[in-house]
């Protein structure tokens, strides 16, 4: 197993965010945590990566115990976290926003071979190295958070809503790079609004319902719940 | 179709106090201008060569503003706090300096283990020695401080920690003044080495000879007057390095601009922080020793004027801006020199904190400041 949440419990001040949720990941799984607004996917992902602290329950990485472990070094275990909404660093330009993304590694040569590999996904990138990231459009800044998430050679990357504001070609293209991704190894916890698209493309997944997992499953048998299909599916 | 009605119904934003303010500022702003051109105009055709010389001593002061305004405004860029307590870890700089060089004669140490050196030559690697201990004492006191007193108050609001910044200082200087430790009294500074003055008039450069005076129409400068200039252009050429350059300066400002984010890149935020207090506390303690080798009289209060001015300087080149803090502490330095050239010597410290008042009402950004976001 690669990852094991068991029975995480996350407040903000008296708002009880996560009610006991446990799920895991296998290595080399593409798996979607899917629900509405507020049900709590970013702050479970914020909790793995350790931004936030759960007041109980613990998060296992590769058999190791990460539940108190700093988000700083979470990211050296082989965790990326490209969190919501983007957070380029607007002053940063593309270039020194990749290199911050690899700011773990120290060998010049690795990092030039790892951004040659974002630029192999996202070539946009390529052309636009030395504008500042908050110059970037929109979609053009989602491809920089994710090359960026890409950076630091991560066994597991946390995607948290990967095709917001993108058009729907993008939005086809970005699932196929997370899919070029994971089949290079590298296993994938997906959230995303587009829960068809995200089904689509992943192994197994979660429902979330208020800070509760409600449901879980293979991609297909939960695309296909009827439930699911007219809560998240618009079917 | 709703949205649009509540908006056109919505009142305009009254944009008219402001632009008025704004006209006045404006206005105000030429005025002065315009005297100040006057002024120096004739001042110059008057006296030219009086005229270079205060230049001159305004640029001194000016390049010793720029090693203290670097470190408010860096440390202003990556925790968004003013470091009251930064004046006087120049002081302290100064105060090591002197015990090195009065009480140990430090600056000899390299002429005891290799008694051959030149002289020359023993005095110049004899005072980097003294100012590198200097500076490092300097980045000891303010990463202690900055862990003890302002970490502890980071997710605090930011008035809490300002505060403490303003108490830092006052205990600084107090407890310096305290007679076992540096003692309240003007002591007068040993300087490592000798100044050494040369004038320029008509007929090329002269030096000049101890206890005689240059003649009334030449140029005077100093052996102390190069060294700070260069010295202050190297520290910032080597901050713009560093800033723009290096992974730590990339580093420093991912995590200005977004520390949580900057902490899912790998980045030990905290280590950041205290990084950028040590090379401003560095910076300050080079400033501080050169300070004193230059007016060679040290006190416990000595760091409180030219720490306001620096901070001045910062805020009128924007703060957070590097280059800004070089250029405002310049522009500071000329407007003191030229007030006490000019107008009167009390005055100096009036001038600067008007400048200070003028640029919070005309315009709080600085030179080289954007408008704050409003969202950070
Ligand atoms: N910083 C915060 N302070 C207080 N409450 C918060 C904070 N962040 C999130 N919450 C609350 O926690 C709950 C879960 O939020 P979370 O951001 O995890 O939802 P989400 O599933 O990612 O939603 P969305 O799909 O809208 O992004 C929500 O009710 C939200 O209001
Ligand atoms: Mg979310």
């Amino acid at each position: 197993m690669l990852l094991d949440v068991k029975n995480l419990n996350v407040y903000y001040g008296a708002i009880h965010a996560l009610q006991g949720i446990s799920f895991h990941i296998e290595e080399g799984e593409i798996v979607s945590l899917i629900g509405a607004n507020g049900a709590g996917k970013s702050t479970t992902l914020r909790t793995i990566s350790g931004i936030l602290r759960p007041r109980s329950g613990s998060v296992h990485f590769k058999g190791e115990d990460i539940t108190t472990t700093p988000a700083e070094q979470i990211v050296r275990r082989g965790i990326s976290h490209v969190p919501e909404g983007r957070k380029i660093f607007a002053p940063l330009t593309v270039r020194e926003n990749l290199e911050m993304g690899a700011y773990t590694r120290d060998d010049p040569d690795e990092i030039q071979k790892s951004m040659d590999r974002v630029f192999v996904s996202f070539p946009r990138l390529k052309e636009r190295l030395n504008q500042l990231g908050g110059t970037l459009s929109g979609g053009e800044q989602q491809m920089l958070a994710t090359g960026r998430g890409m950076m630091s050679k991560p066994s597991l990357i946390l995607l948290d809503e990967p095709s917001m504001g993108l058009s729907p070609i993008l939005v086809e293209e970005i699932f196929n790079i997370i899919k070029e991704i994971n089949s290079q190894g590298t296993s994938i916890l997906l959230v995303e609004q587009n829960a068809l698209m995200a089904l689509s493309i992943s192994n197994r997944a979660y429902v979330l319902e208020t800070g509760r997992i409600v449901l879980e499953g293979n991609a297909d048998d939960i695309k296909n719940n009827p439930q699911v299909k007219s809560a998240y599916l618009g079917i | 179709m709703q949205n649009t009605l509540v908006e056109q119904n919505s009142p305009p934003v009254d944009l008219k106090p402001r632009m008025s303010l704004a006209w006045v500022g404006k206005a105000f702003l030429i005025a002065l201008s315009l005297l100040i051109v006057y002024l120096l105009g004739t001042n110059l055709a008057k006296n030219p060569s009086l005229f270079a010389n205060i230049i001159l001593s305004g640029l001194q002061m000016g390049f010793v503003y720029a090693m203290i305004a670097l470190g408010y405004t860096m440390v202003y860029g990556i925790v968004k706090l003013i470091n009251f307590a930064h004046g006087d870890v120049f002081m302290v700089g100064a105060f090591v300096s002197y015990y090195l060089v009065y009480r140990f004669n430090f600056q000899n140490w390299p002429a005891l283990f290799f008694p051959d050196m030149p002289p020359m030559v023993v005095v110049v690697i004899g005072t980097i020695s003294v100012i590198i201990i200097a500076m490092i004492v300097c980045v000891l006191l303010a990463t202690t401080i900055e862990r003890v007193a302002y970490k502890p108050l980071r997710n605090a609001p930011r008035i809490a920690a300002l505060i403490t910044a303003i108490g830092v200082s006052f205990f600084l200087e107090f407890f310096g003044a305290l007679n076992f430790v540096f003692s309240p009294r003007f002591i007068p500074y040993t300087r490592p080495f000798e100044v050494v003055a040369w004038y320029i008039d008509g007929s090329g450069i002269h030096s000049i000879v101890a206890g005689t005076q240059p003649p009334a129409n030449a140029i005077t400068f100093s052996n102390i007057f190069l060294i700070i200039m260069i010295v202050s252009i190297l520290v910032q050429i080597f901050l713009q390095f560093l800033v723009k350059q290096t992974k730590m300066g990339i580093a420093m400002r991912a995590v200005s601009y977004d520390k949580p984010t900057a902490r899912l890149m790998g980045i030990n935020v905290d280590q950041v922080i205290s990084f950028t207090f040590a090379i401003g506390a560095a910076f300050a303690g080079l400033g501080g020793v050169l300070y004193a080798i230059a007016y060679s009289s040290i006190n416990t209060q000595m760091g409180i004027l030219p720490g306001l001015k620096a901070f001045v300087a910062a805020v009128l080149g924007g703060i957070g801006s590097i280059p800004g803090a070089f250029v405002g502490a310049l522009i500071m330095g000329q407007a003191e020199a030229l007030t006490m050239g000019f107008i009167s010597t009390p005055m100096r410290d009036a001038v600067a904190f008007a400048i200070l008042i003028i640029v919070l009402l005309v315009r709080p950004t600085g030179i080289f400041g954007e408008p704050e976001n409003e969202k950070a």
